[in-house]
């Protein structure tokens, strides 16, 4: 046992994607082992040798930044790929001919992937279907020949953990191999570690849940209080689970840490990206303005944008998705459509679960 | 007016494997006595390790004692050994007598009792290989196939004793045969064929025989060694018993471990992972997993116990699909399904058959113009990934990579049981999706799918079983309309088949009215009623309209309803 511990301690872990939350796991993992961090850009990588800082944070001493990708594959067993999902399978393809099916990894990313056939964008299609829209884990098994795949999510605002707040998340996989890895890598006195089977429905339960995260910012914005906000996240986790079903998804997973766990987080933080650009919508800035001034990629704009198509597809009520759609992209002020919202003809409180 | 039948290109293929001593199976038989008792202590091994206490061992041996009292009360074969209750009342009486023993010498007892089971059942299962009698087999199913076929064909006196025409012009192969016999001295192949006639394992045993490969072993119902001919050639084509009777824990672990160890020996195997013939005329979709997972606990197996740096046997899976014209079964399975699905809404008629009918549908079978067709799927490693020719896995980018990594944590080989649950789901979703991508398409698959679509599509109110009790004189369809949809389902097929999604018979091209005309002539050509005709006025009719639902199944799956 001692043998196999110290061989497992040879390896460093790898990162992929020195954003904020990768620079916060990095962080997380350099607890126990020695760290790999991939940034993109060679200044991040100057800057963390140099001044042990990245984006505010310092960065551990055991965290080793690189910017050359096959470096990463052949060096760690185990990755973490953390990267917005606009840049996700091209990273991929990028890393799969390093890749071999000994690979572990665990993926921090709640967005969708976008195949369109050729000569198509998101703006010509009018709907959606799963054929065309991804998960994460799914871009990894159509990359690469890696199999055992997880994916990381729940309330992870990266501040408050690099702050060493109480906090948990969930690590999902076909493979419980896959999730008593992470847990190993990952727990500490602070940070809770839960598994789940439903790999799918863990991915789909974090990205939804940024759709209603820019739905809560709007209503903040607009200064309404706390009954607005417990309408919202009461059915708009309603919503989350028949979108969520209809693309694949157990209703499980979305009761649990990453599904109503996250989504609690993310409607009352002005910490959550997501929650920023519904508030200043509200406060009547254009999204193209809001757009313009931040340098992370807001998931929840791009999901809006698929989920309300994919919902079209399905058949899928969902009031809240299209009408931030309507918000967002078709120029609808917040207070006409929270008008629109409140007069929705909705009577059912609970009707997904069987009795 | 008849569609001219080619003469088939099918070359004979010399033997991959001189001489029979080379053959793994007969490796296997000539240390028959060493292999069973291998099976029998891992088996043993293995009950042992799940059952950790003595109480659970003698519990389970209870169970096993009183199951097969009442198999032996109720249900007993003539191939069943005659000294069989003596033999378990012997085990019965020993188990009541454990009671009066110290804990120690009652859990070695225990052990010693549950282990004669176990090697018991090892020896029941065990197939029994003999080269001379499986030349003799071959040479007489050769003969007398030959003689029907040439009886039948050539008009001329004396033609019985002719040698024009050969079973290989009857049976088409089809895909990769080149890369199967290959593979098969590379490393073990595991052939999975899908299931729809009784007729199948025969028509299997034939093709490996015709491609020049060693003989394959698979498991037999113990039911047909009853019957004296048919187990002399089971025996001899190596098949191994598997008694359906028997669900018992140490039973069913043993025959396990007896195929997953015939495997990792290296003897090439056939499993049928559809584990029964399909009753809805559907390709598989849903695989039984317990063979497929018995063979990538084998290939770990391998993995493990070479040492480092040593060449590894490999295990290749080979899908494969049997493509009929005409499944005699096909109205009984058809109304067992319908039975199943339709509880009391469908009362299945009565249409059963006895040998006269085998032996006519021989007769015919040999005489008309019924073609079978055999696709040989690509080789997959046992995670489902494609293999190339000297049998490494390949990624989806033709990148070599080693199936070994697949079992590697923290740098070596280990088991784990989960994750290989997780690999069999992963292989037998890969095999479904193989199926269907060389499903062959024939004509009368063609005609049988667009009239039931289209039956269905005049009637939109009706379910199945509704359906199925149209009155007669709703049952017509003009023959322009149904000519019209037959073409548009043919050119997504040919879409299809650009997209290497499935494939189809060289006789789906060319004037569509031939085609519809062959497919006519061919769907169910042997039932007593058939399931497609052409009216007086030259419209379609059918006489039985829940084999024609089994026929159409064959292109459920594919999305061509909305080309209908």
């Amino acid at each position: 046992m001692t043998l196999k511990s110290l061989s497992e301690n040879d390896k460093p872990i790898g990162v992929i994607g020195a954003g904020n939350f990768g620079s916060v796991i990095a962080n997380l993992l350099a607890r126990q082992r020695n760290v790999l961090l991939y940034a993109r850009n060679e200044t991040v990588v100057e800057n963390i040798l140099s001044k042990r800082e990245n984006r505010g944070y310092k960065m551990h001493e055991r965290i080793t930044p690189t910017n050359n990708l096959s470096a990463i594959a052949e060096q760690c067993d185990i990755i973490f790929p953390i990267v917005p999902s606009a840049h996700f399978r091209s990273m991929m393809k990028e890393l799969s001919p390093y890749l071999h099916p000994y690979h572990l990894l665990i993926h921090g990313t709640k967005g969708f992937d976008l195949m369109l056939p050729d000569g198509q964008t998101i703006d010509t299609m009018a709907k959606l279907n799963r054929s065309m829209v991804k998960t994460m884990s799914e871009v990894i098994a159509e990359e690469s020949v890696v199999a055992r795949v997880g994916c990381l999510a729940g309330p992870n605002l990266a501040r408050e953990l690099a702050e060493g707040h109480p906090a948990a998340t969930v690590i999902a996989s076909h493979f419980n191999e896959v999730i008593n890895v992470g847990k190993r890598l990952l727990r500490n006195d602070h940070f809770q570690v839960y598994g789940n089977n439903d790999l799918v429905g863990v991915e789909l339960a974090g990205v939804l849940k940024n759709v209603i995260a820019i739905a809560a910012g709007a209503l903040s914005g607009m200064g309404y209080g706390e009954n607005a906000k417990g309408l919202l996240i009461s059915r708009g986790m309603v919503e989350m689970v028949y979108l969520g079903r209809a693309l694949g998804g157990n209703t499980k997973a979305f009761l649990g840490i990453a599904g109503i766990g996250d989504l609690a987080t993310t409607c009352n933080s002005s910490l959550s990206r997501n929650f920023n650009v519904g508030f200043r919508l509200a406060q009547g800035e254009t999204l193209e303005n809001i757009l313009a001034s931040t340098d992370e990629i807001a998931e929840g704009i791009n999901t809006v944008q698929i989920a309300k198509k994919c919902a079209d597809y399905y058949k899928v009520r969902a009031p809240i998705t299209s009408t931030l759609y309507h918000v967002l992209f078709e120029e609808m002020t917040v207070k006409r459509a929270i008008e629109h919202l409140m007069r929705y003809p909705l009577n059912v409180d609970i009707d997904f679960l069987a009795e | 007016m008849e569609v001219v039948e080619k003469k088939n290109k099918n070359k004979q293929y010399k033997p991959i494997l001189d001489g029979i001593p080379d053959w793994p199976v007969y490796q296997l038989s000539k240390n028959r006595k060493e292999f069973i008792e291998e099976v029998a202590q891992k088996t043993f091994a293995h009950i042992k390790k799940n059952r950790p206490s003595p109480k659970q061992i003698i519990d389970e041996i209870q169970a096993t004692v009183y199951r097969e009292q009442q198999r032996m009360k109720r249900n007993r074969w003539r191939v069943d050994p005659a000294d069989e209750p003596k033999f378990w009342s012997t085990i019965k009486n020993e188990v009541v007598a454990l009671s009066t023993k110290s804990p120690e010498e009652s859990e070695a007892k225990a052990d010693e009792i549950l282990y004669r089971i176990v090697f018991r059942y090892a020896n029941e299962i065990a197939g029994n290989f003999k080269a001379t009698s499986y030349r003799l087999t071959r040479e007489i199913i050769k003969f007398w196939f030959a003689r029907l076929l040439n009886g039948a064909r050539v008009k001329k006196f004396g033609a019985f004793f002719r040698n024009r025409y050969s079973l290989r012009d009857k049976i088409h192969i089809v895909g990769k045969v080149g890369q199967l016999r290959k593979l098969a001295k590379e490393g073990t192949i595991v052939m999975v064929p899908t299931h729809f006639s009784n007729l199948d394992s025969i028509l299997i045993g034939w093709i490996i025989h015709s491609l020049g490969l060693p003989a394959f072993i698979y498991g037999a119902g113990l039911n047909l060694f009853n019957i004296k001919i048919f187990a002399y050639f089971m025996n001899s084509l190596g098949a191994y018993k598997v008694d359906r009777r028997k669900k018992n824990a140490p039973y069913l672990e043993t025959l396990k471990f007896y195929s997953m160890l015939a495997v990792q020996k290296g003897a090439h195997s056939i499993f049928f992972p559809g584990g029964t013939r399909s009753r809805s005329g559907r390709l598989e979709k849903q695989l039984k997993l317990g063979l497929l997972s018995s063979t990538i606990e084998a290939q770990r197996n391998l993995y493990m116990e070479t040492p480092v740096g040593e060449p590894v046997r490999k295990i290749f899976i080979v899908p494969v699909t049997l493509n009929y014209h005409f499944v005699l079964e096909a109205p009984d399975l058809i109304d067992d399904y319908l039975s199943s699905k339709g509880q009391d809404r469908y009362l299945p008629e009565q249409d059963k058959y006895g040998s006269w009918q085998l032996l006519q549908f021989l007769f015919k079978f040999f005489t008309k113009g019924s073609n079978i067709s055999v696709s040989i799927g690509p080789g997959l490693d046992i995670i489902g990934n494609h293999v190339n020719d000297a049998g490494n896995s390949l990624d989806a980018h033709g990148r070599i990579i080693d199936t070994r990594d697949y079992f590697i944590s923290n740098g070596t080989v280990t088991a784990d049981k989960q994750r290989e649950d997780e690999y069999t789901r992963m292989l037998s979703q890969k095999i479904v999706s193989e199926y269907h991508r060389i499903n062959r398409v024939f004509a009368s698959h063609l005609v049988a799918f667009v009239a039931f679509e289209l039956w269905q599509k005049k009637h939109p109110n009706l379910d199945l079983f509704g359906l199925l009790r149209l009155p007669e004189e709703d049952q017509e369809i003009k023959y322009e309309e149904f000519r019209a949809a037959c073409k548009r389902v043919r050119k997504e097929i040919y879409r299809l088949k650009a997209e290497n999604k499935i494939y189809h018979a060289t006789h789906l091209k060319g004037k569509i009215d031939l085609v519809i005309r062959h497919g006519l002539d061919n769907v169910g050509i042997f039932h007593l009623k058939r399931p497609l005709l052409i009216d007086k006025d030259g419209n379609i009719i059918t006489k039985d309209f829940s084999t024609l639902y089994y026929y159409h199944n064959r292109l459920v799956g594919y999305d061509l309803e909305k080309f209908v």
